[in-house]
């Protein structure tokens, strides 16, 4: 097609945008126009059979795994929507927010296609799809995110080591995630390696930048360190859910993760002249097994305060 | 039928993106197929560029929309994510048409074999100012207005302009 045949640059007298305020409804964005034709769903049209051999139930407590990780995170980093130090962090949290909300959608649709057991009973009737209902019906027990993402951001230092931390160890599992026998997960894995690269390099570029800055910056950095350090070793226990998938083909063992993302700590600590911390572990159970910390808690009840008032509604 | 599936295909391929409406879906890679299953029904694929694309509604609906205006009624709009867009899949059309609205285009995507190495200093792409044409540019940001963007300024303009980052 030639470029005039596009209706939003036919006129060259106006802006290309001027295309949106014409007087054709079907060009209003988000859900204006008065076609009930499409559903939201993530995954409409997506293949969403679970391959024989697969166990349902396991995979779709797998994908809540890694959904709710990047759920909780994108709740996290969307707190700094309008707060950040400067307009272009502003941008770049909110972007990173979005790329996970993305990711969290996904995973938790595939959850709930796995297995519809999962999701929370809803009213009958009520418009709220199955991936929402996950993420705003859920009590806190039910939740099975590793617990690095629950205590509130802190500063920005903070808020920058934790994504830092958690994006090394994602984009790890995401990289071998990308070869799962389940499909889905795999193309959901695949996309979002593309993403958490850039997400990695933003939070460790930042690392460097705080630790070499100013004095008070860095001793930020370095109390934003000790904060996050006793939560790391959870992110690389094996949790049952996660063997059983790593030996079916469709998971990953983070248990193999770790000398690969210590060694990616390794060289951002020592380019930022960070000692690495001495902070004990943190003792419990853990986040996989729905045992959380007293953080979770006031979070989800602003997460989910909205949606749960209002279990008809349409968004 | 050949003749109807032409006319679709016009169609969904003039159909424009949301956020950057100087493209078409066709442009941007994100319209994959358009195609008639042995139903006769019109089975449209689309793509997303990133996976929160908070447009992704918004151009099924559209596709739809400007199908059934156009006297198409069976359609389904199925999306698939593998393999996943890149933006190596912004045609040539696409990537002129950018640049002539004051966007930046993208280089070619870096696809990478075994561990994604960790860039700790700031990408330096060959970019040209989408204005002036000059190459003295410098990356404000690697996170823009959309998913898809990152920020950039001229040297010798001053004026700052969005660059399609690869992916």
């Amino acid at each position: 097609m030639t470029s005039d045949d596009n209706p939003a640059t036919a006129d060259p007298h106006t802006s290309v945008y001027g295309g949106l305020l014409g007087g054709d409804e079907g060009h209003w964005a988000f859900g204006t126009t008065s076609l009930d034709i499409q559903s939201d769903d993530p995954l409409a049209g997506v293949d969403v059979t679970v391959a024989e051999g697969i166990d349902h139930s396991a995979l779709a407590a797998y994908c809540l795994m890694l959904g709710d990780d990047a759920l909780i995170m994108s709740q996290q980093l969307s707190k700094w929507t309008a707060k950040a130090p400067d307009l272009e962090e502003d941008v770049a949290l909110s972007n990173t927010a979005l790329d996970l909300l993305g990711q969290a959608r996904l995973l938790l649709a595939r959850a709930a296609a796995a297995d519809p057991n999962l999701v929370p009973a809803m009213p009958a009737g009520s418009p709220v799809p199955d991936e929402d209902a996950l993420a705003f019906f859920r009590d806190q027990t039910e939740f099975r995110n590793v617990r690095l993402v629950e205590p509130d951001n802190g500063d920005f230092a903070s808020t920058l080591v934790r994504l830092f931390v958690f994006t090394i160890w994602r984009l790890a599992i995401f990289q071998r995630l990308a070869g799962s026998q389940d499909r889905v997960l795999a193309a959901v894995a695949a996309k979002g390696v593309k993403e958490m690269t850039y997400h990695r390099d933003y939070a460790a570029r930042w690392v460097v930048t705080l630790a070499q800055g100013t004095e008070e910056s860095h001793r930020r950095t370095v109390d934003a360190l000790a904060r996050w350090w006793p939560l790391l070793h959870e992110l690389f226990q094996t949790h049952p859910v996660e063997k059983s998938m790593s030996d079916a083909g469709v998971g990953v063992d983070p248990f193999v993760l770790r000398t690969e993302c210590e060694a990616v700590l390794a060289t951002v600590l020592a380019a930022s002249q960070l000692e690495r911390s001495e902070v004990p572990p943190m003792a419990g159970p853990g986040g996989r097994n729905g045992t959380h910390t007293e953080s979770m808690g006031p979070l989800l009840a602003e997460m989910q305060a909205v949606a749960r008032a209002h279990p008809m509604g349409s968004w | 039928m050949t003749t109807l599936l032409e006319r679709a295909r016009r169609v969904a391929d003039a159909v424009t993106d949301p956020e950057m409406p100087m493209l078409t879906l066709r442009d941007l890679g994100v319209l994959r197929s358009v195609e008639v299953d042995m139903d006769g029904q019109l089975v449209v694929t689309v793509t997303p560029t990133y996976s929160g694309c908070p447009a992704m509604a918004t151009m099924r609906e559209d596709l739809t929309y400007r199908l059934r205006q156009a006297g198409f009624n069976s359609i389904t709009v199925r999306t698939v994510l593998e393999p996943a867009w890149s933006t190596d899949w912004i045609t040539d059309v696409g990537r002129r048409k950018l640049t002539e609205h004051g966007i930046s285009p993208p280089g070619p995507a870096t696809h990478h074999a075994g561990p994604i190495p960790l860039t700790l200093v700031l990408p330096r792409r060959e970019v040209s100012c989408p204005q002036c044409g000059s190459d003295n540019t410098e990356l404000t940001s690697e996170f823009g207005a959309t998913a898809c963007k990152a920020l950039y300024r001229c040297s010798d303009c001053r004026e700052p302009f969005d660059h399609v980052k690869e992916i």
